[in-house]
């Protein structure tokens, strides 16, 4: 029996190697090697953003039969998928802790990526690709924060979409862009509905590919200290099969936080919450207290608590300025760090790193603590 | 230099006495007054927040500097006397066009009603100084409206005006009419909502008695009274078979049961054959009426109906607790709320069968809870029976893969 089968797949790998060439390309995965040390822990948080990702386009689109955008619809239908539904309950628990969990392994990819100054050349493309991921990723949770169309959705989004509308110049059209008219209405679901399920994914496919193609071209990057090592000591581990036994380990075990995650809170635990509640009302007193989503607090604390002018611009103009110019030198650090591809220390763009995790750690906890 | 000081001080002496002013009367009366005298209160009155000065009530030239001189100029009214209090408001308050001009919402039947309320009748006819004429409520120099808190005729604080004279023993003594009222209202369903929960449109006096017109309501138009709020209750009351015993026997009819003043928060032990029910108080057993076996039936459907509900609560809790989706069946408890207060309602009815179907239909609706919150604690369970199959499931995949990396590595 086992003979037949083991015939049966060579046989069928035959087959698609005579049409598709796959050898080349095991080939080619057999050569590869993953540099082993004691940060390789970090190369496994892209995958597993990689499988959250996975795991919201899957969750996503079980969602989408069910939901329908629109003000008179929007809420009846989640609220029907969470309690009519054959599980509906559990695939939009996923789908918030898998979104949740997938903002917060990107920025700890990206701040691993940062500290180890795995941009330098030849990776800078790599960091802008993967810039790019994580912005698409925020958007996602921003334009999926409203979809449900309850009442604390819809007052975040207003205090959201109206902190844009606080950029210089673009401010107001971009606002009425983003609202589909001056405030937050039905019109405004039909825009982060497109937005989330069309555009959004369109675009990450695509940045995902490339980002994923040059990290197979490029590899790993290997540790800064280990530019002087010679070759025979440096240590190393095949990619196939066994860091894609190993991630796939992390995957699994990731399956099981999440799992665990999903059925014990489906709603959401402290900060991370996304109870239905009640449906929104834009002609209601707002809620006492309005928070974004984690990932925007850090920002949404600091806007707060800048006074009303500096100088003579608006004290929410100012920040969204200082916040546009810090995330462009974030951006473009691989330009700005020059030492790095000489394998030198840079103690000011560590310092800056620092700097930033701070700044965003102490301001998302203040945003908690003050009411 | 000395005669430009004196010059400088005269011109200001005669600034701060009122150069030019209109109104001369409030420098005098500032001066002899002692604070918190009627001066210093009027600037809180609503006539002279709209403008009206002290000439307008009490005549006379106000632009004048002397006293005397102003007492003897033209239309000078001076003080009135307690019995000429109603008149001297109702020159402005009884004119139509006076009042059109400078609050047309406001009623100009306040002298007409109030000639037909007891104060009004002891004044005019046994001249009765003692009874309440228009400053005994509404102060003389601090008058506010129904809605400035301060004021005296304000909702909150319109019990303790009437309480003024109406709690007063000594005061009330030769009325021969009883003095604790405020007291019993304090502590009454009306005073708590008043007084506790800041409800302003709890009733206060002047709902039930009226204000200008204040009388007390008699036995027959008790109901009418009460009814103006509790429609319902005084509708069913009218269409049972107690409207007609309770006229007969002179029994007042909402308060023969619910008090007057002191009317306390209803219970269900109101009603049936127990120590605390009432109805035991006019029935007997052996009256020859179905009066106590129909409040038994009428108390035993209440219970049901509150146990119901007490058991349909709990088994949701459990659910809410739990964490499960149970809009539908808060909302559905909420119906079985509303039964029990229709149920409540339809006793006033004394029939039983209108109270039964009602409490039926909540009990219906009750178990329908118990019966969903069972289901929704059911699959509450299936969950974490589910998830503890597939953490276990992941776990094995997960550790046959780590042994078949070792297996690798050990290579």
């Amino acid at each position: 029996m086992d003979g037949t089968q083991n015939g049966l797949i060579k046989k069928g790998y035959q087959w698609l190697d005579d049409r598709l060439h796959i050898n080349s390309l095991v080939e080619y995965m057999g050569g590869k090697v993953v540099p082993q040390h004691s940060h390789s822990i970090f190369y496994y948080l892209g995958g597993i953003t990689l499988f959250l990702f996975i795991v919201q386009v899957i969750t996503g689109i079980l969602l989408l039969m069910y939901y329908r955008p629109g003000a008179d619809s929007a809420y009846e239908s989640v609220k029907f998928i969470v309690s009519e539904v054959s599980f509906g309950w559990l695939i939009r628990s996923i789908h918030s802790w898998s979104a949740n969990l997938m903002v917060l392994s990107a920025f700890l990819h990206m701040f691993t990526v940062f500290f180890t100054r795995a941009y330098r050349k030849p990776r800078e493309m790599t960091w802008y690709t993967g810039m790019g991921l994580l912005a698409l990723s925020m958007t996602f949770g921003f334009s999926g924060y409203l979809l449900p169309w309850n009442e604390l959705a819809f007052f975040a989004t207003r205090v959201g979409t109206g902190m844009a509308g606080a950029m210089p110049v673009v401010g107001d059209y971009l606002m009425v862009i983003m609202r589909g008219g001056e405030e937050v209405t039905g019109a405004t679901i039909g825009r982060f509905f497109g937005l989330h399920v069309a555009i959004l994914p369109l675009m990450t496919t695509g940045l995902l590919a490339l980002h994923m193609i040059f990290i197979q071209r490029q590899g790993m990057s290997e540790p800064m200290h280990w530019a002087g090592k010679k070759q025979e000591d440096k240590k190393y581990m095949k990619f196939f099969p066994n860091f894609i036994y190993r991630d796939a380990l992390v995957w699994l075990i990731a399956l099981n936080i999440l799992a665990l995650l999903a059925v014990i809170f489906p709603d959401g635990i402290g900060v991370v919450h996304w109870p239905l509640g009640e449906k929104a009302d834009p002609f209601g007193a707002p809620p006492a207290v309005i928070r974004p989503e984690w990932y925007f607090m850090f920002a949404f604390q600091a806007l707060k608590m800048l006074p009303a002018h500096i100088w003579f611009i608006e004290g929410e103009l100012f920040g969204i300025i200082v916040f546009g110019i810090g995330g462009l030198i974030w951006i473009l650090i691989p330009l700005l760090d020059r030492r790095a591809n000489e394998n030198k220390r840079s103690p000011m763009i560590m310092a800056f790193g620092t700097f930033v995790v701070l700044f965003m750690v102490v301001m998302t906890i203040v945003g908690y603590l003050v009411e | 230099m000395i005669k430009f000081i004196l010059i400088f001080f005269g011109l200001m002496l005669f600034a701060l006495n009122g150069f030019g002013s209109d109104n001369n009367c409030l420098s005098c009366h500032f001066d002899f007054e002692d604070e918190g005298g009627s001066a210093s209160k009027f600037a809180k009155d609503i006539h002279s927040q709209k403008g009206l000065g002290c000439a307008d009530c009490h005549g006379g030239d106000p632009t004048l500097d002397d006293m005397d001189d102003v007492r003897n100029s033209k239309g000078f009214r001076g003080v009135p006397n307690h019995l000429e209090v109603p008149d001297f408001c109702a020159r402005c308050h009884s004119d139509a066009a006076y009042m059109h001009d400078h609050n047309p919402s406001m009623p100009i039947d306040q002298l007409a009603k109030y000639k037909t309320s007891i104060h009004g009748q002891r004044l005019f006819s046994a001249k009765d100084k003692k009874v309440a004429n228009c400053v005994s409520c509404h102060s003389v120099h601090e008058i506010g409206n129904g809605q400035m808190p301060y004021s005296s005729t304000h909702p909150s604080n319109l019990p303790a005006t009437c309480a003024k004279c109406h709690s007063d023993k000594d005061y009330m003594a030769e009325y021969k009419i009883p003095t604790d009222q405020f007291e019993k209202y304090s502590s009454s369903v009306h005073g708590l909502a008043l007084f506790k929960r800041g409800d302003l449109g709890a009733p206060a006096c002047n709902d039930c008695h009226g204000n200008h017109g204040a009388a007390p309501p008699g036995v027959s138009s008790l109901a009418a009274v009460c009814g103006v709020c509790h429609a319902l209750e005084a509708e069913l009351f009218e269409k049972s078979p107690h409207a007609d015993a309770f006229l007969e026997n002179d029994f007042p009819m909402c308060e023969t049961c619910h008090s007057n003043h002191a009317i306390f928060k209803p219970s269900d032990n109101m009603i049936g054959t127990t120590e605390s029910a009432l109805c035991t108080e006019c029935h007997a057993a052996d009256d020859g009426t179905i009066g106590l076996p129909t409040a038994d039936s009428i108390l035993t459907s209440l219970n049901n109906l509150v146990a119901a509900h007490l058991n349909a609560k709990q088994s949701l809790d459990e659910a809410i607790l739990k964490g499960m989706m149970t809009t539908n069946e808060e909302f559905l408890l909420k119906e079985v709320v509303q039964s029990l207060i229709q149920a409540r309602t339809l006793i006033h009815s004394f029939d039983m069968d209108s109270v039964a179907p009602k409490a039926m239909e909540g009990i219906a609706k009750a178990d329908t809870v118990v019966l969903n919150s069972a289901g929704l604690i059911d699959e509450y369970y299936f969950r974490r029976k589910g998830l503890a199959v597939a953490t276990l499931i992941i776990t094995f995949l997960a550790f046959m893969l780590y042994r078949k990396i070792r297996k690798i590595e050990q290579k």
